[in-house]
């Protein structure tokens, strides 16, 4: 169905994008400790609250670990929080990460990822995000600012069902997409406010046997955040693996409503499917590198080759049915990592990818691509060049190094 | 800028218990008693948070719970951001018709680990923004919760396993910062001491927090008998003794005015009854090695900064 809903174009960057849909969701509360990349994401918020545009609580907290602590307090009092960070606020936020996730706070955050330090770095890649993909978050990664956008107005969504209910990271790539305008369609204020609508708290029962909505209040007061000791905490956190399991359907529900609005989809909102169907040599990866992929995929495609890519846009929870149906008829794979995983023999997508295709019928060859580290750039010709080598391996039927490292001075 | 709130001791016994009994706290925890006084002077609908430390451990071991308000822990440095969030949720969701109770007061509670050392720099940012809380520090100044460990709240000469006395060392070698002077730098409108032997005092001061605009902090002195070694039945005989020999003075600073509290203006205006430090430090095992001949010369030098403390908060007080 093609939405009869008329939507304005505003040439906005990634950041711009994150705070005009957070603009749009009616959040109660940003709580949030400005940091290069995601910077102009509060500083935008900041000026929407300034002038009124917005009826949200702002608190400028003293540091990323307050302004995770600060959502994830608000959302337990019934509010909806939002916050943003990059790279070294992240790994701040990381103990409350795991706090916020297991109090079951449905936080939505946008992360610009940037590298970690040291050597310190501003720029772009996915360390700081894969060191955290632990954490009990959702983690959908965009490609480009118009899903930056859309994935915004989703993940409040996604985090507030009650068969979920656990926090939202949006992660999209420093400066590539943080700092860089772009054409987004946006939808009216009026139609975002209606897909989004109000906060709603799921129904528990109190220790009085009551019915209340799950929340600090001092009509039906619940003790939220206590000790869990050897006889009970390993429940709790069979619980968080269930609510990860349901996100994989309301994930892809959310997008598929998302788009009967807004006539724009992401795949099957796990993952999405370029030119794989029938694809002999595949790339997998994350994030905006997937728009350079797909230019040379146009070409090779041009050229009677049968290359595909598979963008992973959900990572958690990681889609593992998705992944071996769009990779059926692939022979030889290259999996991108933006991050490194020390002594790890390879980057995470890598592992992950690898492990998902242990109990696939067929095992294509898997090599692994580390690139883009510190904001390196990653050129067309370096991305035809791994599709060579995936035509290399099928001709040699051989694997001669598994794990290589793109434009690096070795 | 206060109500005038006033009460008696069967207003106080008759008023329902908030911080509920069934708890798992030791004999003669005198947090637990900080914890039940400054719940007894709420004025209404209240949340409550609190840092990761013993009060949090005792009270909530999951499936029960000692709160009869609603209650949120999170983790350990972060009780005022705690507070920050709740206040400010609370305050949108007030604006926005999602809560229908006209008030709901904050309190953030943590021990002298949560507020003196890990917990500052939230604690800092959550004063600095003015947000609406009661930030409440039962100090037993130690990390008690995980066995008896040095913080910034420990003082001068105190045996812990961190700082232990050895032969060469006589115990913690730094002195107590002093918190609450520290809070009131933030020019924050209520500071103040009190201990739970004054009671009357410390409901009074808590209920004040409560009610004043914007943030207040309230240091309890809360004695530990397993981190002091001191005797169990002793706790509010200890919290009395700290007040008499101006180890722990009481006082209140509103605006940033100080003025000193009943128990402490006694002693300011008949200086023969301030007791001598020793007569504190003998009764705990944690000073045990200052009175032996090696480490005496340790007594003295309490006394010292007892005394230089004391003078210059009369100076504040403007007693001087």
């Amino acid at each position: 169905m093609k939405s009869v809903i008329k939507q304005e174009v505003l040439a906005l960057n990634g950041d711009e994008a994150v705070a005009y849909a957070a603009k749009q969701s009616d959040v109660d509360i940003v709580a949030a400790y400005p940091i290069t990349p995601q910077t102009i994401i509060v500083e935008k918020f900041s000026e929407y609250v300034a002038n009124g545009e917005v009826e949200t609580e702002f608190v400028c907290t003293e540091s990323e670990h307050s302004a995770m602590t600060a959502c994830l307090a608000a959302a337990t009092t019934g509010a909806r929080a939002f916050t943003a960070t990059a790279s070294a606020g992240l790994a701040l936020m990381h103990e409350m990460l795991f706090v916020t996730s297991g109090c079951r706070a449905p936080v939505v955050m946008a992360v610009a990822n940037r590298a970690l330090s040291a050597p310190i770095n501003i720029h772009g890649d996915h360390s700081d995000t894969m060191a955290e993909r632990d954490s009990g978050w959702i983690q959908i990664y965009a490609e480009n600012a118009q899903e930056v956008y859309d994935s915004v107005v989703q993940a409040f969504r996604i985090a507030e069902n009650p068969e979920v209910l656990l926090p939202v990271m949006v992660c999209l790539d420093g400066f590539t997409l943080s700092h860089t305008l772009e054409n987004v369609n946006v939808l009216p204020d009026t139609v975002v406010e209606k897909f989004v609508g109000t906060r709603q708290l799921p129904q528990v029962l109190t220790h009085e046997g009551k019915t209340a909505s799950f929340k600090l209040d001092p009509e039906n007061p619940m003790t939220v955040g206590s000790i869990a000791l050897q006889n009970y905490y390993f429940e709790f956190k069979r619980q968080q693996e269930e609510a990860m399991r349901n996100a994989l359907n309301v994930i892809k529900q959310v997008h598929d409503e998302y788009a009967q609005v807004s006539d724009r989809s992401y795949g099957d909102a796990l993952v999405e499917s370029y030119c794989v169907d029938d694809a002999e040599i595949a790339i997998i990866c994350l994030g905006s590198t997937a728009g350079t992929v797909k230019t040379v995929v146009d070409k090779l495609r041009a050229e009677d080759v049968k290359a595909g890519l598979l963008r992973i846009r959900t990572f958690r929870p990681l889609p593992v049915k998705e992944i071996i149906k769009a990779l059926g008829t692939v022979k030889a794979l290259a999996v991108m990592d933006r991050a490194i995983s020390f002594g790890g023999n390879g980057g995470p997508v890598y592992h992950e990818v690898r492990h998902v295709l242990y109990s696939a019928d067929k095992h294509p060859y898997v090599v692994n691509y580390i690139y883009g580290l510190g904001g390196r750039d990653t050129s067309p010709e370096q991305i035809r060049k791994i599709y060579e080598d995936l035509q290399r391996i099928l001709q040699t039927q051989h694997v001669k190094t598994p794990i290589q490292y793109v434009g690096l001075r070795e | 800028m206060f109500s005038e709130w006033k009460f008696t001791i069967k207003d106080i016994a008759e008023k329902p218990d908030l911080f509920m009994s069934g708890h798992r706290a030791c004999a003669g925890c005198a947090p637990a008693t900080v914890l039940r006084l400054v719940m007894k002077a709420v004025r209404g609908p209240t949340i409550v948070t609190n840092a990761t430390g013993c009060m949090e451990v005792v009270s909530t071991i999951y499936p029960y719970t000692s709160w009869a308000t609603p209650w949120l822990h999170t983790a350990f440095e972060n009780a005022a951001a705690n507070a920050s969030g709740i206040e400010a949720a609370i305050k949108i969701l007030k604006k926005k018709g999602r809560i229908e109770q006209e008030q709901i007061d904050v309190i953030a509670i943590a021990g002298d680990g949560g507020t003196y050392d890990i917990g500052i720099q939230a604690l800092s940012g959550a004063v600095e923004r003015r947000h609406d809380f009661l930030f409440v520090l039962y100090d037993n100044e130690a990390y008690m919760n995980t066995g008896i460990q040095r913080s910034g709240g420990t003082p001068h000469g105190a045996s812990t396993t961190t700082s232990p006395a050895g032969t060469v060392i006589p115990g913690k070698l730094e002195y107590k910062k002093p918190i609450a002077d520290i809070m009131v730098a933030h020019e924050m409108p209520y500071v103040a001491t009190a201990s739970p032997r004054y009671w009357r005092d410390l409901i009074t001061k808590a209920r004040k927090g409560i009610e004043v605009n914007g943030p207040a902090f309230l240091h309890a002195f809360a004695p530990c008998p397993r981190g002091w070694r001191s005797d169990p039945s002793k706790s509010i005989e200890l919290s009395r003794l700290a007040v008499e020999t101006c180890i722990f003075p009481l006082w209140e600073a509103v605006n940033g005015e100080y003025q000193l509290s009943a128990p402490s203006k006694v002693i300011a205006l008949r200086p023969e009854r301030k007791k001598p430090v020793k007569d504190y430090l003998q009764v705990q095992g944690r000073f045990r090695h200052l009175f032996t001949p090696k480490f005496e010369k340790l007594i003295d030098e309490i006394q010292r900064i007892t005394d230089e403390r004391w003078q210059r908060l009369l100076k504040r007080c403007g007693m001087t």
